[in-house]
């Protein structure tokens, strides 16, 4: 898994609560045996017409966020679908971290498993970056893990929670397969224990 | 004496192998259910990293997101990229040696049905599945909740999942449903009540009379719709139904296993006192038949209201409706039983169990669906469909006018030839109403099985209690 560290980067203002994963990646776009390549399908029905064109109104599409790494949006971001795809889009895209006031469960750890880090701030917080994510280009926000800081184009420093084994293995890349793996042995003893307590499963 | 216990914690506490320093802990699952979608890039990163599946006999698979419904669909599946993916799971299955139910297996339905019905689901267990609606198997006393795709490839590695422990709610619904009021419209209650990130961070425990006293597929209903409300997952505590239901299935214990089995199940439920982070009551009387005006769950009103106005919400909501309202169609105001419909769609882990469909044959009996309704029913595993076949639920369906599918998600997510065509209106059991879910464009209401079939012979979102 790709690291992350730090981050400074364009953010896209997405001020619409209850993103779910259908608008983020559309259902067309799960017929994929791959992880790969869903970028160009990232938010789908919102970014392109019915003849595939773009619509110049949505925020990607704008020259000024074309760029973005980072995504400023409303609460309860990623509900519906468990659909991974709907990260792998996100990443593809290129964007690395999400803000918002909340997020959907199943989302907000698959964002981990993916090297994106979704960030969860106090409305005043998010409504400020909302404005500055507002200005376009030239503002540019950085997100620091190791310190849990997010600092706005005009020097705010706000900082955020997030568990400690999620930003462990975030910092440094970490495949969480390889790790339980060093565990094996209490899975193998909760197993002997299981065949004699509860034989039935 | 030990501190009082809820349901959740007994479960959570008899699966944990192994518990970091930071309270991390690795939870052992006792059920793997497998779907086509996905499942692929698990199973190829398993075999990127030379490694094997840990518990095979613990293992299921089906596919049913991709498959046509069509009576002909033997002869194979039009659609190259999902005719790839259900080939993939023939072969991730095979290769890898776990249960299989292919498509032409009489026993082929939606995960979330087929995992019950075959006794894979048990009390007291803990289930996954790369879906969000594996939610539905809490219905059982399980600890049941979806995970992503990396998720599924460290469960299939490992037998187990990183997690931390969640919080507990208790949502009791308490005295009695009135007559033409359901599962799907307790659940959809729920969800306008607390909305749809209000159960963010929990796992809920329904409980009360009302509960109780509604049947296991109707506790299915109720539990598949806990995701929408944003909880990791729903429970409903097991009981002499629960214990009925699981007994003589092809995979559930059977003589001193069983009766093993059944002891423990007994201890499963939330003791005197245990703590409760959040508790929300409603009362089953103050239900009502209801449907959703809008492109999120939570978007609920019973049948007899309006389309709501932006004004009538705050925040970040007013918006948000202002947007559904102008992608659904609707002008504030407009009573909810004027709204007219071409499509109904009855079917989905929510709504297609046998118990569904008899509901809406009850409806439909004697009567015809409106000219030029578009109507479907499509049952949620081929047992299903046979069943309801026997007891004569099809003629009703088929002589109201109602297509007669074979067993798979169909429209509730529409990956298959299933679709609503841009701005066509659909009354559906499935449980999603976002924006595209049910195919670009279209309209989705979410409503019980008896609303859709009354749907389908007025045309209109119906009261069902003027047909019954
Ligand atoms: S029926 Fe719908 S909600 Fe249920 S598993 Fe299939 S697609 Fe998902």
């Amino acid at each position: 898994m790709d690291k992350f560290e730090k981050l400074s980067g364009v953010a896209a203002p997405m001020p619409l609560i209850n993103i779910d994963t259908d608008m983020i990646i559309p259902k067309v776009f799960l017929k994929t045996i791959k992880r790969s390549g869903l970028g160009v399908n990232l938010f789908d029905e919102m970014r392109y017409d019915d003849d595939r064109a773009e619509i110049p109104d949505f925020v990607l599409n704008k020259a000024q966020y074309r760029n973005a790494e980072i995504l400023v949006a409303g609460d309860n971001f990623g509900c519906g679908s468990s659909r991974e795809h709907a990260p792998w889009a996100i990443k593809d895209f290129g964007i690395r971290c999400i803000i918002s006031t909340s997020f959907a469960d199943i989302f907000y750890n698959n964002c981990f498993k993916n090297g994106v880090l979704p960030i969860i701030l106090p409305q005043e917080q998010v409504d400020a970056l909302m404005k500055d994510a507002e200005k376009g280009s030239n503002a540019r926000i950085e997100i620091d893990l190791a310190d849990q800081t997010v600092t706005s184009s005009d020097g705010d420093v706000y900082s955020f929670e997030v568990d400690a084994f999620k930003k462990h293995c975030l910092l440094n890349g970490l495949d969480d397969i390889g790790l339980t793996m060093e565990k094996v042995g209490s899975i193998d003893n909760y197993e002997a224990q299981l065949s004699s307590e509860r034989p039935w499963v | 004496m030990t501190a009082p216990k809820t349901l959740y914690d007994k479960i959570w506490d008899a699966h944990v192998a192994h518990t970091s320093e930071d309270g991390t802990c690795l939870l052992y699952i006792d059920r793997h259910l497998v779907h086509e979608v996905t499942s692929p890039q698990a199973f190829e990163g398993l075999r990127m990293a030379n490694r094997t599946v840990r518990a095979p006999e613990k293992t299921i698979a089906v596919p049913d997101h991709n498959v046509p419904t069509t009576l002909d669909r033997a002869k194979g599946i039009d659609n190259e990229e999902s005719r790839i993916q259900v080939e993939s799971l023939d072969k991730n299955a095979k290769d890898f040696g776990i249960h299989y139910y292919p498509v032409s297996d009489v026993r082929q339905g939606i995960v979330h049905i087929v995992g019950p019905e075959q006794g894979w689901t048990l009390p007291g267990m803990t289930v996954v599945c790369g879906d969000s609606h594996t939610a539905t198997h809490g219905a059982f006393g399980a600890l049941a909740h979806g995970i992503g795709t990396s998720e599924v490839e460290h469960v299939l590695a490992t037998q187990t999942l990183i997690q931390k422990k969640s919080k507990n709610m208790k949502v009791e619904i308490t005295g009695q449903l009135r007559p033409g009021v359901t599962a799907k419209d307790i659940t959809l209650s729920v969800i306008g009540e607390t909305g749809t990130a209000g159960g963010t961070g929990y796992v809920i425990e329904y409980c009360g009379q009302a509960i109780r006293d509604l049947s296991m597929e109707g506790r299915m209903t109720v539990c598949n719709m806990a995701i929408e409300g944003g909880a990791r997952a729903g429970l409903i505590a097991p009981d002499e139904k629960t214990f009925e239901y699981c007994k003589g299935r092809a995979h559930a214990p059977k003589g001193a296993a069983w009766e093993a089995a059944l002891a423990y199940w007994k201890t499963l439920f939330s003791d005197d006192g245990a703590h409760f982070d959040k508790v929300v009551t409603i009362k089953g009387e103050d239900i009502a038949p209801v449907v959703t005006w809008g492109t999120s769950p939570e978007d609920v009103l019973p049948i007899t209201a309006s389309v709501p106005a932006p004004s009538d919400f705050d925040g970040g909501k007013v918006d948000a409706v202002a947007r559904s309202l102008e992608y659904m169609g609707l002008n504030s105001g407009t009573p909810l039983s004027e709204v007219e419909i071409d499509t109904v769609f009855i079917g989905s882990c929510t709504n297609g169990r046998i118990e569904d469909l008899r509901a809406a044959a009850e409806i439909l009996k004697g009567k015809k669906i409106k000219d030029g309704m578009r109507a479907m029913v499509v049952p949620g595993s081929g047992l299903v469909r046979a069943q309801a076949e026997e007891e004569g639920l099809a003629d009703i369906f088929l002589e109201a006018g109602f297509e007669w599918r074979l067993a798979g998600c169909s429209m509730c997510l529409a990956m298959n030839p299933d679709q609503l065509a841009p701005g066509e209106r659909c009354a559906a059991t499935s449980n999603r109403n976002f924006e595209g879910r049910q195919g670009r464009g279209g309209r989705t209401h979410l409503m019980s099985p008896a609303m859709a079939a009354a749907a389908a012979v007025t045309g209109k979102l119906t009261d069902v209690r003027e047909l019954i």
